[in-house]
């Protein structure tokens, strides 16, 4: 039987997604439901003087109205922080109360303050803009870099500061300096993103009052973590009486990891009126109450000799909390991010200290890459740096930065398994013809156009997270992933993970390696995720988890079928367990013709004697059926890797940056389905080429989001793009039976830098934020024509 | 969306009648339906005109295209008729929105609208335009009055546009990013007499820009306009474009519009 790994079957989802068969959380309609609008403060910071919904409760098709008060006195919980993190001078955190519907204060545009719930979606909506609410306006808190200089936001948060986080060593990072040759130093934004996820957030809550169970339909990426926090911090219900499903879900990049103050509202309050509730977000409210991504402000140095060797590196890093700390809010900025700083280069000495700051935003928490992106950001853009000030060609300095043996230790957390950074450097070169693109510089300059190149070498820690090493550091819990393989009788398999596809088209690659595991036909197995009910538990989807530690529980649990096959079918052809061999779905006896097929021995394992000549194929200590599930907790993280490289064409009269060419070639360890991979490396590039050209969120200074709407948040669309050049090297992981290392977040990590070191090469090397929008760059084209006037 | 009265005319007489102060003339409604939906706008009643037949269409002189009010985008960017007599009008139609909008999306709506960064407006300016309605004929320079303002007057309906047929044309837009309004679109058109250099995005309003005009009518060049620095001190600013920034577009779309020609 061929193997499935390793080949572009066709997805198994794209019958119903491209047939509009799916079924996503606002297709769900319930009898009798009602539909839910939340009031949202207008304001970035105010407190409530009073709220008034009498008015509101007249209006037509009212059915209930609640507010903070409601959900303080039910003693209902608020949203979490799920990582604890110490600052260096050894205090913990400091997170303010979330509740769920604010009572007293508002602390962002958008922060609700009151459900209105109605017969219908009008009657919500009317009814909604007859809630009076009184706000005593303050003065709003909005910069990154400022915010610890202005007002208190949460009572008892000095300086607006959640802690102030130290990785590394400061004395050895000092001495390296000292001996250092140069120091490159730069100040950077990574600017603040918005993850448009194509479906908006959505949730329908159902009550059963005779079996008192609440079911939550809801658009989550991780269903059985939201149940989790909604029972032990949110009070909403006890786990046996509170069921989560998250359907359909059309993606999510990190912004429905979290649990939102809807999904508890709507919970909550269909108990109290014991019907079903809907509510889906408008886009507006998408943009202003999702989670939001990055929104950091860095200082970075690297010491390094003159001829190019690094030798120390640090990092001074704001981040950016918006007014609340969430669930991933408080690891993104820190064990995400400055574990990954010091990129794939042997640095001896180096730190990364991160001041994490509330201010008048919205939330920050995971977006697609969550931290590594923010780090590769820092080191690359700066090791371009050092490649102009020391005059050493791009890839030259950084192949001799590179480890050259694996596994490479790194300075401050990772051991990295597995690599080979300077092959990955070589092929990028060659796909991109980085040979030739000085004559592609000079045709550019013939046609009075600017052309910048533009190099990344990243490396990534995914697969989040082995318990170990995250309990070493000292923070939140480990995150293992969790599968149960079960057989029918008649041989065909369902696989339950805790991972959830909202995109990722584990329908088809978790059956390819279930297929290919116990050999059995593809179309034969199922994969079902996303529901509380079905399986026993699942940390979900997010920092390109799902494959290396979720494909791997179901390797182990498929492992663990063949072995109890091996004692069913030693027992029914009275052999030795040890003699049995098990291939492409066959128990053989080794030496001999006898053989028994997996779906007979699923089958003698329910249904013993039926078909059998033995009256029970069971072995001693085995039970009948044959089900396994494996709780999978990875030894190590796992660690993709590559170098990308982009070129742009810039005309100096508009500042126009047009992306020429994108090359990728990266190292995902074992590719289980190359055409899903391509798509995820699309996603990704599409993203991180979005956040250096096109994507910014920006609030003006009262708190007021500028870019709410696509009319002013601009979302990179293809013709934005390029062809993408797409290759790959392969070293495999060391840590996982399958080799492999996780692609989702990859292009969302290395694209940034890429492209914004060929915008700032072509500029001369002149510094330009993200997004390197037309404005800015036609002005930076202005200052290089007046520089090099002078210069002649 | 509040609840409205819908209506839909047979002709412009019964749409004038049922026009009121609370009222909207609804053709493509890719403006009208939004603001509606985002409580920008309420409106009593809408009415409907795309039925109406007479408004639909276009008609090619030796002098002129018209285009019924009603007529959507995509019909002007498909309409071979338009594309040999002014092939820049085409493209620019061929360059507003999306498909979608293009397939619902009207000249009339457009016109009527003013939006300052809207695509049309700047050829009516560059093309001589007369704009035909229910009541009278309106010289395209009369007709754009400020920011969403026209010289329409209540239950006064467009019903065509029509274009003077110029030597050769060029419309030449920097789009927004996000929405992919024009920053800045400049229609340049030499007629036979001179050259317009209609200008959209960059003001409250479209207008003519005379200098640039008048130097392109004594030497219909590029060059003859390369350095001149325009007055931003009118120019709008926004978080996509400062008015300086625009002045400089406003010349460099105008001196491709020439070398397009």
């Amino acid at each position: 039987m061929a193997s499935l790994v390793g080949s572009r079957v066709e997805r198994k989802e794209d019958k119903r997604f491209l047939t509009g068969k799916g079924r996503y959380t606002a297709d769900i309609n319930l009898a009798n439901q009602t539909y839910a609008i939340f009031v949202r403060s207008p304001h970035a910071r105010a407190s409530i003087k009073k709220l008034n919904i009498d008015k509101a409760l007249k209006s037509s098709g009212v059915v209930s109205i609640l507010t903070g008060k409601e959900i303080a006195d039910d003693k209902i919980g608020g949203l979490i922080a799920g990582w604890a993190i110490r600052s260096e001078d050894g205090t913990e955190m400091k997170c303010p109360g979330n509740p769920p519907l604010a009572k007293d204060n508002v602390n962002f545009v958008g922060d609700p303050v009151a459900v209105v719930i109605a017969e219908s979606l009008a009657e919500a909506k009317e009814a909604a803009e007859k809630v009076e609410v009184d706000y005593k306006v303050l003065k709003a808190v909005t910069s990154t870099a400022d915010a610890m200089n202005g007002d208190t936001i949460h009572e008892g948060i000095d300086k607006n500061l959640c802690f102030d986080w130290l990785l590394g060593d400061r004395q050895k990072v000092k001495e390296a300096f000292d001996k250092a040759d140069k120091v490159i130093s730069i100040d950077i934004i990574n600017n603040r993103l918005i993850p448009n996820a194509m479906e908006p957030r959505a949730c329908v809550a159902d009550y059963n009052a005779a079996s008192e169970e609440i079911t939550l339909y809801t658009t989550s990426q991780n269903p059985h973590l939201s149940r989790l926090i909604m029972s032990a911090f949110g009070n909403v219900a006890p786990e046996h009486k509170l069921r989560v499903v998250a359907p359909d879900v059309g993606g999510g990049f990190g912004s429905k990891i979290n649990v939102y103050n809807e999904d508890i509202v709507c919970s909550w309050a269909a108990k109290k009126i014991n019907r079903a509730i809907k509510w889906v977000a408008e886009r507006s409210e998408s943009f202003l109450t999702d989670i939001h991504g990055r929104d950091h402000v860095t200082h970075a140095e690297l010491a390094v000799t003159k001829d190019g060797k690094f030798l120390g590196f640090k990092n001074e890093t704001i981040a950016n909390l918006g007014a609340y700390a969430r669930v991933f809010g408080t690891v993104t900025p820190t064990y995400l991010f400055g574990p990954c700083a010091t990129g794939v280069y042997e640095i001896p000495a180096a730190y990364t200290n991160v001041k994490a700051v509330y201010t008048n935003t919205a939330p920050v928490d995971a977006y697609r890459g969550a931290g590594r992106p923010e780090a590769t950001y820092t080191i690359e853009r700066l090791v371009e740096k050092a490649s102009m000030e020391l005059g050493i060609d791009k890839t030259e300095l950084r192949i001799k930065n590179f480890p050259t043996a694996f596994p490479f230790k790194q300075t401050l957390v990772h051991t990295v398994d597995s690599g080979d950074y300077v092959a990955g450097m070589e092929k990028a070169k060659q796909m991109a013809d980085y040979k030739g693109f000085e004559a592609r510089r000079k045709e550019s300059e013939a046609k009075g156009k600017l052309r910048g190149i533009g190099v990344t070498s990243y490396f990534e820690a995914c697969g989040i997270a082995p318990s170990a090493a995250v309990m070493s550091l000292g923070c939140g819990v480990g995150l293992w992933e969790s599968a149960e393989v079960r057989f029918n009788p008649t041989g065909q398999v369902t696989v339950y993970t805790g991972s959830h596809s909202h995109g990722q088209s584990h329908q088809t690659t978790f059956a390819q390696i279930a297929a290919d595991e116990l050999g059995v036909p593809i179309e034969n197995i199922d994969i079902v995720h996303g529901d509380t009910d079905k399986g026993t538990f699942g940390m979900g989807t997010y920092g390109s988890r799902s494959l290396a530690v979720g494909g791997i529980a179901i390797v182990n649990a498929c492992k663990k079928i063949v072995e109890k096959g091996k004692r069913v079918t030693a027992k029914m052809l009275e052999a030795n367990p040890e003699d049995v061999e098990f291939k492409d779905g066959e128990f053989i006896v080794s030496k001999s013709n006898k053989k028994k097929t997996i779906g007979e021995v699923a089958f003698a394992c329910y249904l013993p004697g039926v078909r059998d000549e033995m009256k029970s194929p069971l072995p001693e200590g085995d039970e009948p059926g044959l089900k396994e599930t494996s709780f999978y907790d990875p030894s190590n993280f796992s660690f993709p890797a590559g170098t990308h490289i982009a070129e742009v064409e810039i005309d100096p009269e508009t500042g126009h940056v047009k992306l020429e060419k994108y090359t990728a070639c990266d190292d995902f360890g074992r590719i289980i389905n190359p055409m899903v991979v391509e798509g995820q490396v699309h996603g990704g590039l599409a993203q991180g080429i979005g956040q250096a050209l096109y994507e910014n969120a920006e609030y003006d200074e009262t708190g007021q989001l500028m870019t709410g709407s696509y009319m002013d948040y601009t979302m990179p669309r293809a013709d934005n793009f390029p062809e993408f050049n797409i290759g790959y090297t392969c070293t495999h992981a060391t840590t996982n039976p399958l080799g492999v290392k996780g692609c989702g977040e990859a292009g969302a990590i290395a694209a940034p830098p890429t492209v914004m070191n060929a915008v700032i090469d072509a500029l001369g090397g002149q510094e330009v934020t993200m997004p390197a929008t037309a404005e800015k760059v036609w002005k930076a084209c202005k200052n290089l024509k007046k520089s090099n006037a002078k210069a002649a | 969306m509040k609840d409205f009265n819908y209506h839909s005319a047979k002709d412009s007489k019964e749409a004038s009648k049922l026009a009121s102060s609370s009222s909207a003339f609804l053709a493509g409604g890719m403006t009208t339906i939004p603001s509606m939906k985002l409580g920008l706008a309420t409106y009593k009643d809408l009415i409907d005109i795309k039925n109406i037949k007479k408004l639909s269409g276009i008609k090619v002189s030796g002098k002129s295209v018209t285009i019924g009010a009603a007529t959507k985008h995509v019909e002007v960017s498909n309409s071979k008729d338009v594309k040999k007599a002014i092939p820049s009008l085409s493209s620019l139609a061929e360059g507003i929105g999306d498909p979608q909008v293009r397939n619902r999306g009207t000249i009339g709506g457009s016109i009527a609208n003013n939006d300052p960064s809207a695509d049309y407006p700047s050829a009516c300016i560059a093309l001589n335009a007369t704009i035909h309605t229910n009541e009278r004929k309106i010289e395209a320079a009369k007709f754009f009055k400020g920011m969403f303002e026209t010289a329409l007057k209540k239950g006064e309906l467009i019903e065509a546009i029509e274009f003077q047929i110029p030597e050769k044309s060029s419309y030449q837009k920097h789009p927004n990013p996000a929405s992919r309004y024009a920053i800045v679109g400049v229609y340049v058109a030499k007629h036979k007499a001179d050259v317009n250099v209609a200008v959209t995005g960059a003001k409250s309003c479209v207008y003519n820009d005379k200098e640039m005009s008048k130097a392109l009518s004594g030497n219909f060049s590029s060059s003859s306009i390369d350095g001149i620095d325009l007055d931003s001190s009118e120019m709008n600013t926004d978080m996509h474009a400062s008015a300086e920034f625009r002045a400089s577009l406003v010349v460099t779309q105008a001196k491709k519009a020439v070398d397009a020609c």
